[in-house]
């Protein structure tokens, strides 16, 4: 493979510039959520130093879906079907449990047509960063609700909407997911320590990020503008991401940090704000988000953690080498062995 | 316990039949007649008798009428008979049709609680105390209606002439060597058989005698010989959603890769299998896995082809290996799940959505299961297109005997795969160009340490470089060029095999699980003075030969089994000169096909 001479100027851990962590320029529209978060992304993993051959991009359909080629383009990306990304990523990354995978779906891609393969996921924790992009509305069909609208929202075209909103949040919590976090696109600071701490996650990673759809839901009144997010985004805890090889240098006061150890040594280092909540704490986290929807709060932060699960490629004891990469001797059995088999069944 | 003597006996002078007739056995399913009727069967095999076994079964769990039947045949033919010589009555719900349907001068053999009028004077009848000896047998209250059933094969191995030694290991295979329940078993056949010995006058002339033909010979289902066939393919990732008649692919999948694919030194599994949430996630996960460089796989039935068209149409264009097993069951719907069809061709064949045409692999014996097993990854790979194989429920899930598998006998062909290495040299790569001219581009495996390894795989339209494009010339050249690739498809599929009989104006054409009703009706139809040519299709594309054979002679003959002709309108299509020429003769009523059905068909279009 090509080498690079010397580290190119602003160059990261392994050598590489952002510029190396660039996808292609976005096609969606002007101001839009979701190229905050792809942003975000990079920037995740520019400072990570995580190397983007090693990383798969997923995604299903919608304009969310779209996002991965806006980001790394030295990574694989697969743009799957509706709802269905879930399944591909599963195939791929026990294919090849080496990798990384970050996937980018959308509210509806997600919360209707993929809530079945979204829970399965989960279900089964396969090790991968799942982004939902979140403005309750579908774009590219030009309007319509998605199944996290709220109730009672009106909507220039889709008209008004009766039906409750599902919580994507509160799905994952109860479909045993480790790791679930809310945030909105409008609050990068917050955003790219989420994405560092999901990627130290060994099983699913679920970040339900409020990402206004400039076009069809940005109106004041509506939980998933900008406006109102601004205004009404409540951190639930502010929080340092540390990578493994790093030192802590928090200037938190003792007493009101947490830490929680990631499986790859890294460690999250929660400052708790004043509701003082547990995020270890899986039934503290159900009613947090329960009492926000009670309250229409839109709270932010890691919401729910455990990091001891088991991810996929545990539970199916693989081993080192990817399986994909296994060669024929290894994966075809010997000749002596299938005239054993044939001798069982005479 | 009285002879039988109520009942006219038969001349018990007529000439004795050896190793030539059915056996019918009327059960409830779930009551364990399985185990009797693959012993029965396997036991005949192991006597050297050439045999084959079909389970008629409801789509019930237990309680239904379900049937087995056994055929002998000195001459080696498998195919089912519509009528048994034997019938073994065990189920009193069906006990009048099962007493009509003894072919003339045969035997019927029943439970003896089962009281209805015996009134044929050609039959032989033997009543059997089965309950009685189950009873007074076995203390297990649970186990006494299974081995109840042992009690007709004791008697019909006292009747027939069976040896109880290879029924006792003929239970050792299906107990896979586990000593107690061979025991429990054959402690009640050999009852049964010295209580036959005792109490039945033999009156009918039907025997087994030992003979040699399956020395060389082992026996095998379809789905287990799928499996096996799919592990020494390399078969490293599988994902599956249970569905009757798929359903014991998976399990031997299940059963066979822990034997055969753990790595000697770190003890880790070089495959991994997920049962599904549904089809569509199982074949997401293949795709998502041969898009990753495994092979990968499903196994499934037709309503599952139907939920994972979507897939399909994706990795048709987005040019993904995959491997589909479609264990073919009738249609349409949920069909009759239990009952065989040849009913998904044309759905498999055109599955997904705009224009796609995939490669469908057609298996004709338990023998080609295992061969299209391993050689559908090779086709996959090469191909980087989703592989179908269309094996049915008569094929994958009965018995049958075949000659031994050979070892795949070509080293495995992983398909245009370009190393970080070969991405350095070339300065970079275009994931959809047709570099070689057979339409088939380079890919890279995610993973593969280069900068410039990586592309973006989408299902929507794309240039060479992989890259978006709505552009109608992209579109076109690679349309243009997935047309290039089915041609390159058409000549690296199995080839039909042709049996053409010099100056025959008749031919016949078939595939799949129908192949052994086929040529035992081109005996009978040669001794009704019709010889016929026959050529079985082994895959789809069609090939080019395919239009010289139906060309060469006057009347073709397409016997398949479904009710609208499916492969005779592909063949049609691709024969269109002489569309006129091929005649559908299709059979579509759940049951396995017939050599009497066919011959018949047949000599009434001819008259």
């Amino acid at each position: 493979m090509a080498t690079v001479a010397a580290p190119p100027r602003g160059a990261n851990l392994i050598g590489l510039a952002k510029a190396d962590y660039k996808g292609l320029e976005s096609t969606l529209c002007n101001g839009c959520g979701h190229d905050s978060i792809s942003s975000q992304i990079i920037n995740a993993c520019y400072e990570l130093g995580i190397k983007p051959e090693g990383l798969v991009k997923f995604s299903g359909i919608g304009c969310s879906s779209k996002s991965p080629a806006y980001f790394m383009s030295r990574s694989f990306g697969f743009n799957a079907l509706h709802g269905r990304m879930p399944s591909i990523a599963t195939g791929a990354l026990i294919a090849n449990h080496t990798l990384q995978g970050i996937g980018v779906s959308g509210d509806g891609d997600t919360g209707s047509i993929g809530i079945g393969q979204f829970k399965h996921l989960l279900r089964r924790n396969l090790r991968m960063v799942y982004i939902v992009e979140n403005n309750g509305v579908y774009g590219l069909t030009k309007g319509q609700f998605s199944a996290t609208a709220d109730v009672g929202q009106e909507l220039k075209y889709a008209g008004r909407n009766d039906l409750l909103p599902i919580d994507l949040c509160l799905e994952a919590i109860a479909s045993g997911c480790g790791f679930v976090a809310r945030s909105f696109a409008g609050d990068p600071k917050q955003v790219v320590p989420l994405i560092k701490a999901a990627l130290s996650h060994r099983g699913t990673a679920v970040l339900d990020i409020i990402s206004p759809c400039v076009t069809f839901n940005n109106r004041d009144e509506s939980t998933k503008s900008y406006s109102w997010g601004r205004a009404h985004d409540e951190r639930i805890n502010d929080f340092t991401y540390v990578a493994s090889q790093d030192e802590i240098t928090v200037d938190y006061e003792p007493g009101e940090v947490k830490e929680v150890t990631m499986h790859d040594g890294a460690k999250i280092v929660l400052k708790k704000l004043d509701n003082s909540h547990d995020p270890t704490d899986k039934l503290a986290a159900l009613r947090l988000l329960e009492e926000a929807r009670e309250k229409q709060q839109f709270i932010t932060g890691l919401i729910y953690v455990n990091s001891q699960s088991q991810s996929l490629a545990e539970q199916q004891r693989l081993g080192e080498a990817p399986l994909s990469r296994l060669p024929e001797a290894t994966i075809r059995p010997s000749p002596e062995s299938l005239v054993k088999i044939i001798e069982s069944m005479r | 316990m009285a002879l039988a003597e109520a009942h006219a006996a038969p001349a018990a002078e007529r000439p004795p039949v050896v190793n030539d007739f059915s056996i019918t056995v009327a059960t409830k399913n779930g009551s364990g007649s399985q185990t009797a009727n693959t012993a029965l069967l396997r036991a005949l095999f192991k006597m050297g008798i050439p045999v084959s076994g079909k389970n008629l079964f409801p789509s019930n769990i237990q309680g239904q009428p379900t049937w087995y039947t056994i055929r002998l045949s000195r001459d080696g033919f498998v195919a089912r008979r519509p009528r048994a010589e034997i019938v073994v009555a065990m189920n009193l719900a069906t006990a009048i049709e099962d007493h009509t349907t003894v072919e003339p001068g045969g035997v019927f053999m029943y439970a003896d609680e089962i009281k209805i009028p015996l009134n044929r004077a050609d039959l032989s009848y033997y009543p059997i105390p089965a309950k009685k000896l189950a009873t007074e047998n076995e203390s297990d209250p649970k186990l006494r209606a299974y081995v109840a059933n042992m009690v007709y094969v004791g008697a019909l191995a006292h009747l027939l002439g069976i040896n109880l030694d290879e029924l006792e290991s003929a239970l050792m295979f299906h107990f896979r060597g586990k000593r107690k329940p061979v025991d429990i078993n054959m402690k009640v056949v050999r009852l049964a058989a010295e209580w036959a010995a005792a109490n039945l006058a033999k009156t009918d002339p039907f025997r087994v005698e030992r003979m040699t033909a399956t020395d060389e010979m082992m026996m095998i289902d379809g789905n287990t010989a799928a499996a096996l066939g799919a592990i020494y393919g390399g078969v490293t990732f599988a994902s599956w959603y249970p569905i009757t008649p798929a359903t014991s692919l998976a399990d031997a999948l299940n059963e066979y890769l822990p034997q055969l694919r753990i790595d000697p030194e770190t003890k880790a599994p070089t495959y991994a299998i997920i049962q599904a949430e549904d089809e569509l996630a199982a074949l997401g996960m293949v795709i998502g896995a041969g898009w990753a460089g495994a092979r990968s796989m499903t196994s499934t039935s037709g309503p599952g082809i139907s939920l994972m068209t979507e897939f399909v149409g994706l990795g048709y264009f987005a040019e993904i290996p995959a491997v589909i097993w479609d264990v073919q069951r009738m249609g349409p719907s949920t069909g009759l799940p239990t009952r065989v069809s040849q009913g998904d061709i044309i759905a498999a064949y055109w599955a997904g959505h705009g224009d796609s045409k995939h490669v469908c692999l057609l298996p004709g014996s338990v023998y080609e299961c295992f061969e299209f097993g391993w050689r559908a990854f090779d086709l996959a790979e090469r191909l980087q297109t989703p592989v179908f194989v269309l094996s049915d429920l008569d094929l994958g899930m009965n018995q049958w005997m075949t000659k031994p598998f050979d070892y795949p006998d070509q080293p495995m062909d992983r398909g245009k795969v370009l190393s970080a290495q070969d991405v350095d040299r070339l300065g970079g790569f275009a994931r959809y160009k047709d570099v070689d001219g057979d339409g088939i581009g380079w890919r890279t495996l995610p993973g593969t340490d280069h900068p410039l390894a990586a592309y973006f795989t989408r299902g929507t339209g794309h240039n060479e470089r992989a890259g978006y494009s709505e552009r109608p010339d992209d579109w076109e050249k690679n349309m243009a060029r997935l047309a290039r690739k089915l041609e390159t498809a058409r000549r690296l599929v199995p080839r039909p095999a042709e049996d053409r009989v010099a100056g025959a104006e008749v031919a016949l054409i078939g595939f799949g699980s129908t192949e052994p009703a086929i040529e035992e009706a081109r005996v009978r139809l040669k001794k009704q003075g019709l010889q016929a040519s026959y050529l079985r299709l082994r895959a789809l594309p069609l090939a080019d030969s395919v239009k010289d054979f139906v060309a060469a002679h006057q009347r073709v003959y397409v016997v398949e089994m479904n009710a609208e002709g499916q492969m005779c309108q592909l063949l049609r299509l691709h024969a269109l000169e002489h569309a006129t020429r091929l005649i559908p003769c299709n059979y579509s009523d759940g049951l396995p096909l017939t050599a009497r059905w066919i011959t018949e068909a047949i000599l009434e279009k001819e008259r």
